[in-house]
């Protein structure tokens, strides 16, 4: 009896080194693998500028819109100001169009559908389009950041 | 060291290249002059590494064509297909946002055979996945996953994934509006999971969209890092594993037994299966070795239980059935790829979707739960899907006998039943959101959450959990639950998949048939 429990402890006693031994190993190749993944991620993105002028004030007359379609924005002009709309849904990221006549925007891949202020009116879209910061250049240029969304409804009166 | 029967000098040299293409062969395929006898018959098979894979003697059972319809077969093969058509376009293409369309233009337009290469590929694309999703569909309707065979479900299921997955990351390479246009999407769904954050307000401490979704794209964009990391799994990381499983799954095979079959085979069953004669020396007391080392298989082998007399040499009958499959496939590709252009539209255009903005038909059916929530269509309900297909064999431990079609007391008729059940249900839920719309129609400033959780997908796939539940109560057996998951799965694709296929038109609407899409 006695020698049997000896036994069995010296074993767990090996078993203990030995577990010990697995675990490094598996410890250091799994945080090895797992520096090796942050690689995956760039620290430094390669995107292009957020940021792009729209012209002067005088290129927007209240009640006209204007559609940049490179940065896919959407610049309205209304008597109490401007507002740049992302047409990015927010869905799955197609790019909505400018439905003028029924006054909304239309997602071409889920069938989202908008008002002109970016409120979803129809699923899947799960949030509203977001809307952009304007700034204003000493020059008078007019800068529009897509990095910073501003609360829907600032508008900017130039 | 000299040889005392050498002949002298250079006639030894002239003795030797004369035998040189004897000696060649005979070091090539580790065996003596082929004879024809079932010892060098069988050698044929365990001295060579790429066949010993296979058993030496194959139940007749297994080589049944209503038994398997040999899609297992013709989905290695189809990748072995692909494997070779996919080396050879890529030498000429260019995985960058400036090279890629153009070198694609090149293969089809430039590149004498090109076009047929880049067609066999595409169609040898759609045949894998077809013939993975009957055979996943053969291996439960045969109730071929029970143990010892588990595992080897698991294993199927995961090349399932991996050849959906090899497939859309290929649909990419293109660049034209179709790959980027899927990119987009694709990377999108990656990042749904803000859908809920957003909604819980906590986007700002955790977003696990945003990082998945730049760990897939290498940017937060769809550009050239996206191209090329799509290019990079493509090519080496997905067919790597791919391979390495499959290695593994047929292995697998063998070592559980070879095939499931029935334990009440008759003669009748076997009809038309190749027979041969008994030998008397492959049965011997004195059996070679390497017979002793085939019985290290798990269950009943080949020989074992049943009698020796419904096995026939795999050389040459189970290799003749594989290489029918694979002679039949590759002309079905061949003719598939001269008749048929593989498509490849304009040039990728970041400022004008295509409208409608469809997915290849077999990710149809998810892209139309994604139409109800992005997360759950795109993340939530497919993930289930997987861990729901590779538990079956968990969830389902009875013990019954496998190998026939609907084997098992009331599978058939539930089968059946539920067959006609979830056709009408989801026919019905289809109708229902199409006429009245959802949540977010009825209640405009409904918390996303809400849909997220409760959209007609998880509704449907509530209501067959449900029902399997209902049918394991009263009939006490997990594989007839089993059965109506199952089942409600495939139908649930195909419908989904006609449906958005055929149904669905411009911004997604409902049109009763394409050619009533409104023109522009």
């Amino acid at each position: 009896m006695d020698s049997e429990e000896k036994k069995s402890d010296s074993g767990d006693r090996r078993d203990f080194v030995g577990k010990c031994a697995a675990g490094a190993f598996v410890g250091a190749v799994g945080l090895a693998a797992a520096g090796s993944l942050c690689g995956l991620k760039p620290s430094v993105l390669p995107d292009p500028s957020e940021q792009f002028k729209i012209g002067s004030g005088q290129d927007f007359p209240v009640g006209s819109v204007k559609v940049f379609e490179k940065e896919n924005v959407a610049v309205f002009s209304e008597p109490d100001g401007l507002y740049a709309i992302s047409l990015v849904c927010t869905h799955l990221g197609c790019i909505v169009s400018l439905n003028a006549k029924e006054g909304q925007f239309d997602c071409p891949c889920h069938g989202s559908r908008f008002t002109l202020k970016g409120k979803v009116t129809r699923a899947p879209a799960p949030k509203p389009l977001p809307w952009f910061k304007i700034t204003a250049q000493p020059s008078g240029a007019l800068m529009v950041d897509k990095g910073i969304s501003v609360e829907s409804g600032t508008k900017v009166v130039v | 060291m000299s040889d005392p029967n050498n002949k002298p000098g250079l006639l030894q040299v002239l003795e030797n290249l004369k035998n040189l293409p004897a000696n060649a062969k005979a070091s090539f395929s580790r065996r003596g002059p082929a004879d024809g006898s079932r010892r060098t018959r069988a050698q044929t098979v365990f001295n060579n590494v790429f066949m010993h894979i296979h058993t030496v003697r194959i139940h007749r059972w297994s080589l049944k064509p209503t038994f398997t319809f040999g899609l297992g077969v013709a989905s290695a093969a189809s990748f072995i297909i692909l494997a070779v058509t996919g080396i050879a376009l890529m030498i000429y293409y260019e995985p960058s946002t400036t090279g890629a369309y153009e070198s694609v233009k090149n293969i089809t337009f430039v590149v004498p055979g090109g076009r047929l290469i880049r067609n066999v590929h595409r169609w040898a694309a759609y045949m894998m996945v077809v013939t993975v999703f009957l055979h996943m569909i053969r291996v439960f309707y045969t109730n071929s996953y029970k143990k010892p065979r588990e595992f080897n479900w698991v294993l199927g299921v995961i090349l399932f994934v991996l050849t959906l997955a090899l497939s859309f990351t290929g649909y990419c390479l293109p660049w034209d509006q179709l790959a980027y246009w899927a990119i987009t999407i694709g990377a999108n769904i990656a990042g749904s999971p803000v859908e809920v954050t957003d909604a819980l307000g906590v986007t700002h401490l955790v977003d696990v969209g945003a990082m998945q979704k730049e760990l897939m794209l290498g940017s937060k964009f769809v550009g050239g890092p996206a191209l090329l990391r799509f290019y990079w799994a493509h090519c080496i990381l997905l067919p790597v594993a791919m391979i390495v499983l499959i290695l593994a799954h047929v292995w697998r095979v063998r070592k559980d037994g070879g095939l499931s079959r029935p334990s009440d085979i008759t003669d009748e069953d076997l009809k038309g299966t190749p027979i041969e004669e008994l030998a008397e020396e492959a049965f011997s007391e004195k059996s070679r070795k390497s017979y002793g080392l085939m019985c290290v298989v798990r269950n009943k082998t080949a020989a074992v239980d049943r009698g020796p007399e419904r096995t026939v040499m795999s050389w040459p009958h189970l290799f003749n059935a594989e290489m029918l499959i694979f002679a039949v496939l590759l002309v079905v590709l061949l003719i598939l790829g001269l008749l048929v252009d593989a498509p490849l539209k304009e040039l990728a255009n970041p400022s004008v979707p295509e409208n409608p903005a469809k997915a290849p038909w077999y990710f149809l059916a998810m892209q139309e739960i994604i139409s109800y929530s992005a997360f759950c269509g795109g993340m939530v309900m497919p993930g289930l899907t997987v861990v729901f297909l590779m538990g079956i064999p968990f969830l389902d431990r009875e013990e019954g006998d496998s190998g026939r079609w609907f084997v098992g007391d009331g599978v058939k008729r539930t089968t059946i039943k539920t067959t006609i059940v979830s056709s009408i249900v989801i026919i019905g839920m289809l109708a229902f959101t199409v006429t009245f719309g959802w949540l977010r129609n009825w209640f405009p400033d409904i918390n996303q959450i809400w849909i997220t959780i409760v959209n007609p997908g998880t509704v449907l796939m509530s209501f067959f959990v449900v029902i399997a539940f209902a049918v394991i109560a009263k009939t006490r057996s997990t594989r007839l639950g089993m059965t109506v998951l199952f089942t409600y799965f495939l139908v649930s694709f195909v419908i989904l998949t006609y449906f958005a296929l055929v149904h669905r038109g411009p911004n997604w609407d409902f049109y009763w048939w394409p050619s009533l899409w409104p023109t522009h």
